[in-house]
């Protein structure tokens, strides 16, 4: 088989890889797209934010310590505990759970009915919050990161590859651990969202406020559940791309990434979240493998988005999302 | 009441007024944003020098430092509004801590007379006095910093790099392509194959590259990368087995940000600098003795002897002793701008120097002329130890290739006074 082909099957492998990454942010702004309308331009530093929020909780740091020593004069940073991943995580989410109840408390229970231009702006106010909120409670340093899910190589891979092909494929465990979680989070998500009755509110919220309150949804209920949900999503994509990078304040632009796989599966489509994340990550690395050389590399960024605009002028509502139809 | 008031505020003006400030200089500073981490050590010991000396030594000559501390963001406009701002508070040099931000400073302070240091970044050609007369980027510049690493290769390849593989990963943006010019030169000159690997802005993304790298396999790795390109290029290359010995970074992918994230894989990478690493230096006791045991210190007081702090430390230093030999050479103690930009030209860092200050060794010793903003290209290989958790310099500074460097840096400085219609020559 010639190289060329058999490097491109191993950037083909990578390219879903990555694809998993990339819709495991765009989950997020799905799944609050779906049941309020609302384009959460605050989802990537929802990640940055969980993210900080686990490191600091695992490893004891006092939240707010910097501005706790300048007010009191005192000298505290630590508590002195180290934490499990699994404490880290619950107290997170607790976490996450209590900021969307906030979110909605504060900012959105006095925005219903308004345009959507008007809620997106909103969230781009809790974006920038959240960022100085994040900085004063943890602080600005990067932080390592281990949660204790693997990183490197897959030896069995490589070594079978290379028994196959006399060239063993790379391809990173936690890209592997990635996808798994991915595949269990989608799973639940669907389940949750056609067999329970919150779920079942949560759909019926998205189809039209109106007529799920008139049946007894609360609509306070069901956004808080679904920016909870977000949140938790938020902290998944925070820990695998936390743990790649460090966890730093340039988490909040992995949104940028989710951009263009929305704009291709659609905004109100979990599925659509995960084929555009994968046909964004394959095409991305493929056209950088194939073409990057020619026009001197570089080419992932824009050519994402380039993948998703051809989509759009076929499919407006991207692969998976609703069709919209408007009656005159 | 009101009368009481107006006394009061006057009398307390007038008490305080033979403590005010009479040097003023500016710190172009960010602690916010994307990139604080990286800021905020720089910003430190920037600030905690200049306040070491107000302490130890009763600032300048004589004369008390006022620091200005502007926040930017490390955003371009923020820090042109910054220059605006504080231009017209007798600022005596502007340290931009940006290549953006010192591109929009250029033809601005050179107008209002006012000098500039970028110091490791910014205009490599500006290195050119006669073009860029109030333009400063001494020590060391990109070029120098490419060259230098340059040779570190040939020293352990007993001189010879022909046949040999050399992969440049850079960011993709101005700053990420200033080697490219000077590593062809290079691999003209010494028979190496150098390919191009550019990255996007943030750097969050590099699969392409590494796999490109794993496949292409080449024997040595230069990288010119920002934030969290640097952590996310050595977790890649610790992912494929790179070995950390060949991956060579700049200055500015070179702090302890940088590594610790990959933990103990990251031992043995090597960075590029141009001044020393570590707290292993007299200053630092007077910094502890003055500046954080006085609880004057700008931060925690827990960034002192990182590699950041170092450089904003070693920074504040090359402008406190710029700003004393205009006063030497102006018999004035309250000197202006112009007269700043004068002790500049004339700096003088000698071994000597550096060792009454408290930095024995800590820097190159280097001489800046009309002819020459940028010192002599001095620039030193250091290298992390994760057990230890630390950086030491494994190589003495070293003089870049000036043969490769000097006609690169006639022809751009020449470029630029031609579009901008200046006369090269010295005052």
């Amino acid at each position: 088989m010639p190289d060329q082909l058999i490097f491109g099957m191993e950037v083909f492998l990578n390219g879903l890889m990555a694809g998993v990454l990339y819709a495991l942010v765009a989950l997020g702004f799905v799944l609050i797209y779906k049941a309020s309308g609302i384009f959460n331009y605050a989802q990537g530093v929802m990640a940055l934010f969980a993210a900080m929020t686990l490191v600091g909780v695992m490893e004891g740091q006092v939240p707010f310590s910097h501005l706790i020593n300048a007010v009191l004069g005192t000298d505290v940073h630590h508590f002195g505990w180290h934490l499990p991943a699994l404490i880290g995580i619950l107290t997170t989410m607790a976490v996450m759970v209590g900021l969307a109840w906030l979110v909605q408390k504060i900012i959105f229970k006095h925005l219903v009915g308004q345009e959507p231009i008007i809620l997106f702006m909103a969230t781009i106010g809790l974006a920038y919050f959240m960022e100085g909120l994040g900085d004063m409670m943890w602080g600005a340093d990067i932080k390592k990161l281990d949660v204790g899910l693997p990183q490197g190589i897959n030896i069995w891979i490589d070594e079978t590859t290379y028994g196959i092909f006399g060239y063993g494929f790379f391809i990173d465990n936690l890209d592997i651990v990635a996808t798994i979680i991915a595949a269990i989070l989608v799973a639940i998500l669907v389940a949750f969202s056609q067999y329970t009755k919150q779920g079942r509110a949560m759909r019926a919220v998205a189809d039209d406020h109106q007529a799920a309150l008139s049946v007894g949804v609360s609509l306070n209920f069901i956004w808080v559940m679904v920016w909870s949900v977000a949140g938790f999503v938020a902290l998944v994509a925070g820990i695998m791309w936390g743990t790649k990078s460090g966890v730093q304040f340039s988490l909040s632009l992995i949104a940028l990434k989710a951009l263009p796989v929305l704009m291709l599966g659609g905004f109100t489509s979990i599925p659509g979240a995960i084929v555009g994340g994968l046909i964004i990550g394959v095409g991305e690395k493929l056209f950088e493998f194939a073409v990057g050389p020619l026009i001197g590399g570089a080419t992932e960024n824009w050519f994402a988005y380039v993948l998703a605009l051809i989509f759009l002028v076929f499919r407006p509502q991207g692969l998976f999302g609703d069709k919209i139809i408007e009656r005159v | 009441m009101k009368r009481t008031l107006i006394t009061a505020a006057v009398a307390g003006i007038m008490a305080a007024a033979p403590a005010m400030a009479e040097l003023t200089f500016t710190a172009l500073s960010y602690r916010t944003g994307p990139y604080a981490a990286n800021g905020i050590p720089f910003a430190d010991g920037y600030q905690d020098y200049f306040t070491l000396l107000n302490e130890r030594d009763g600032g300048i000559g004589g004369e008390m430092v006022n620091l200005l501390e502007c926040e930017t963001g490390y955003n371009t406009e923020k820090g042109v509004e910054c220059y605006e701002s504080t231009k017209g508070e007798g600022a005596l040099v502007y340290q931009p801590l940006s290549t953006g931000i010192t591109y929009q400073l250029i033809p601005k302070a050179t107008a209002d007379g006012i000098p500039v240091h970028s110091m490791g970044y910014g205009r490599t050609s500006a290195k050119n006095g006669e073009v860029f007369r109030n333009i400063f980027n001494y020590p060391a510049n990109y070029w120098d910093g490419a060259s230098v690493g340059i040779k570190h290769l040939l020293d352990i390849n007993g001189g010879d790099l022909s046949g040999k593989k050399v992969a440049l990963v850079y960011h993709n943006s101005a700053y990420g392509k200033e080697p490219i010019r000077t590593l062809e030169e290079a691999a003209k000159k010494h028979g190496f194959e150098l390919s191009l690997l550019p990255v996007d802005h943030p750097g969050q993304e590099q699969k392409s590259q590494w796999l490109q790298i794993r496949r292409d396999r080449p024997d040595y790795v230069l990288m010119w990368g920002w934030g969290v390109m640097n952590q996310v290029a050595i977790q890649e290359a610790v992912n494929i087995r790179f070995p950390m010995e060949n991956f060579i970074g700049v200055w500015w992918s070179g702090s302890e940000n940088d590594v610790l994230p990959a933990g103990e894989k990251a031992h043995g990478y090597k960075a590029l600098t141009f001044h020393n690493v570590g707290d292993d230096f007299p200053v630092f006791d007077d910094i502890q003795k003055y500046v954080v045991d006085g609880g004057k210190a700008a931060g925690a007081g827990d960034q002192i002897g990182t590699a950041l702090y170092n450089r904003g430390l070693y920074a504040a230093m090359l402008a406190a002793e710029a700003a004393k030999t205009a006063q030497g050479i102006h018999g004035v103690s309250d000197i202006t701008p112009a007269q700043m930009r004068d002790g500049m030209e004339n700096l003088v860092i000698t071994e000597e120097k550096m060792a009454s200050l408290g930095l024995p060794g800590f820097g190159p010793s280097f001489n800046v002329s009309c002819q020459n903003h940028g010192g002599d290209g001095m620039v030193a290989v250091s290298q992390w130890d994760a057990n230890a958790g630390k950086w030491s310099l494994i190589t003495d500074f070293v003089q870049s290739d000036q043969d490769i460097l000097n006609p690169l840096i006639d022809e751009d400085s020449a470029s630029f006074a031609a579009e901008n219609n200046i006369t090269p020559g010295c005052n």
